[in-house]
């Protein structure tokens, strides 16, 4: 789960910040209630978690919620790898 | 009872919450026409007043041009009040025809087909021409309606960061193994008044085989040296796949929108648009109305040009003057204050000083990006925008933010 952890951390860096914007970012940074990322570009993050793990994330499953940190993203993860 | 107290009392405790955290927006009722000056009550029950309008869309000032209302009055004498209709029952009257026809021509495209509003036009052209075998790939700051339009379609959703072309260029080369890309972008972004750049845009979606839709309700009319809008702006006219845009903006301003592109898409649109299919067909005074409002713009330029020196003026006088505004060259001049309640409290100063202007903050704008969206109009003359800018200047000495920029603002405000 570390490397994912770290897959997610880097892509969610490249994907959403820019370059220049070096903020701290964890697996409890809070990523959509914190403004980083928005629920309308949160498709990519989805798209990505899904190619990476080799798992199909249901719409209903993937929401503001269940997206907002690093954490709940890789406890999600785990749900649909075992499933 | 479906609507039992307890249900009542749930909404009344969400709506006391809006109210709590500053984000109540509060209507203001217009005891007259559109234009430069408009005589408004508020807070409701107090009489009216007399104010300068600086939010209007109403970009060219024709939104109660005698001309245009003569040539609506026509309309209801000549093709009646409503159809009672969708189009493909018996809702197409020959002016609608020949109002796609016109917005055709204007636009450059190779036909156009009319909705209630450019929002229904959004809601149905993507679920209309695509599917899951397709990929939306959308600038992140396109308009609500554009979201929403793309949620209803099955095809995969991705976005960019806005206005990035080499992001766009990553996600383009990502998608190749899909059956087609469509890049989604606004022309003028209507939160923060810049332009997208439709040149590169065209350039890559030519590179790598991807259709390019455009919602250019803020620029049609306008932008462009004869106001064709922001693809004549960036010098690709013809090469925009679909334009959805707007007759509720510039183009008069009374309602509806349209799809207006390539011959097939716009046909697909005609036979399965579900806003196209299930909606009442525009008004017949609406559309006389517009068909003016495309012959009295078409003749000249005068008022894009007007446009263009109110909006270079009003730019400077701002900047001058120290507010933190967006840098553009749209007549959308978005006053940032970041923190909603400021943008609020401005906005009842404003007023009081004789000047409309609404603040803008979540869930229109994204949590701290709380503005005071101001926007030029051909109607404005030059001492409407010096009295505009004197009130400004006293409203934001009075809350101290002349001078400071992003940085300052949220120290000083928050967000």
């Amino acid at each position: 789960m570390e490397d994912i952890k770290k897959a997610v951390l880097d892509y969610v860096r490249k994907e959403y910040l820019e370059e220049d914007d070096d903020r701290e970012l964890n697996e409890n940074t809070k990523l959509i209630s914190g403004g980083i990322v928005d629920s309308f570009s949160m498709v990519s993050l989805k798209r990505f978690l899904e190619k990476k793990c080799s798992i199909q994330i249901p719409d209903a499953e993937a929401t503001p919620e269940t997206f907002d940190t690093v954490n709940q993203i890789l406890a999600l993860i785990q749900r649909y790898q075992k499933a | 009872m479906a609507y039992s107290k307890k249900v009542r009392e749930f909404y009344q405790n969400e709506l006391k919450n809006v109210r709590e955290a500053g984000l109540f927006k509060e209507e203001r009722y217009i005891h007259a026409p559109q234009g430069a000056e408009i005589e408004v009550e508020f807070p409701a029950g107090s009489s009216t007043k007399k104010v300068i309008n600086m939010c209007a869309n109403n970009y060219l000032g024709l939104s109660s041009h005698p001309e245009v209302v003569k040539a609506a009055h026509a309309g209801l004498d000549h093709r009646g009040y409503g159809m009672s209709s969708v189009r493909f029952i018996c809702g197409t009257q020959d002016i609608h025809r020949q109002l796609e026809n016109k917005m055709t021509e204007f636009l450059g495209t190779e036909d156009t087909l009319l909705f209630s509003s450019c929002l229904d036009a959004n809601a149905g052209v993507f679920e209309a021409i695509l599917n899951e075998q397709d990929v939306m790939i959308a600038d992140r700051l396109v308009h609500a309606s554009v979201v929403d339009g793309m949620r209803l379609c099955k095809a995969a959703q991705d976005t960019f960061k806005h206005s990035d072309m080499a992001h766009l260029e990553e996600k383009l080369k990502e998608h190749q193994d899909k059956r087609s890309r469509m890049v989604i972008t606004d022309g003028v972004f209507s939160m923060d008044g810049d332009l997208a750049k439709l040149d590169e845009i065209v350039a890559l979606a030519e590179k790598y085989d991807a259709m390019v839709l455009v919602d250019d309700s803020h620029a049609t009319g306008f932008m462009g040296k004869t106001g064709r809008g922001t693809h004549e702006h960036c010098g690709v006219v013809g090469k925009i796949d679909i334009i959805t845009t707007t007759m509720g903006k510039a183009l008069g301003g009374a309602s509806g929108g349209c799809v207006s592109g390539r011959r097939e898409i716009v046909e697909m649109c005609r036979q399965r648009a579900r806003p196209y299919l299930f909606s009442n067909t525009v008004a017949p005074v609406v559309v006389s109305g517009a068909l003016r409002v495309l012959e009295l713009i078409s003749q000249t330029t005068e008022r894009r040009d007007k446009l263009e020196w109110n909006t270079k003026y009003w730019r400077k006088l701002l900047t001058d003057a120290g507010f933190d505004i967006k840098e553009g060259e749209s007549p959308i001049v978005p006053v940032m204050l970041y923190n909603a309640k400021l943008a609020q409290e401005m906005a009842r100063d404003l007023f009081a000083e004789g000047i409309y202007a609404i603040g803008f903050f979540f869930p229109v704008v994204p949590k701290g990006q709380a503005r005071i969206r101001t926007q030029l109009s051909a109607a404005h003359e030059k001492h409407h925008l010096d009295k505009a800018g004197e009130g400004f200047i006293k409203v934001g000495k009075k809350h101290g933010i002349l001078g400071l920029g992003k940085k300052e603002l949220i120290e000083k405000f928050g967000m």
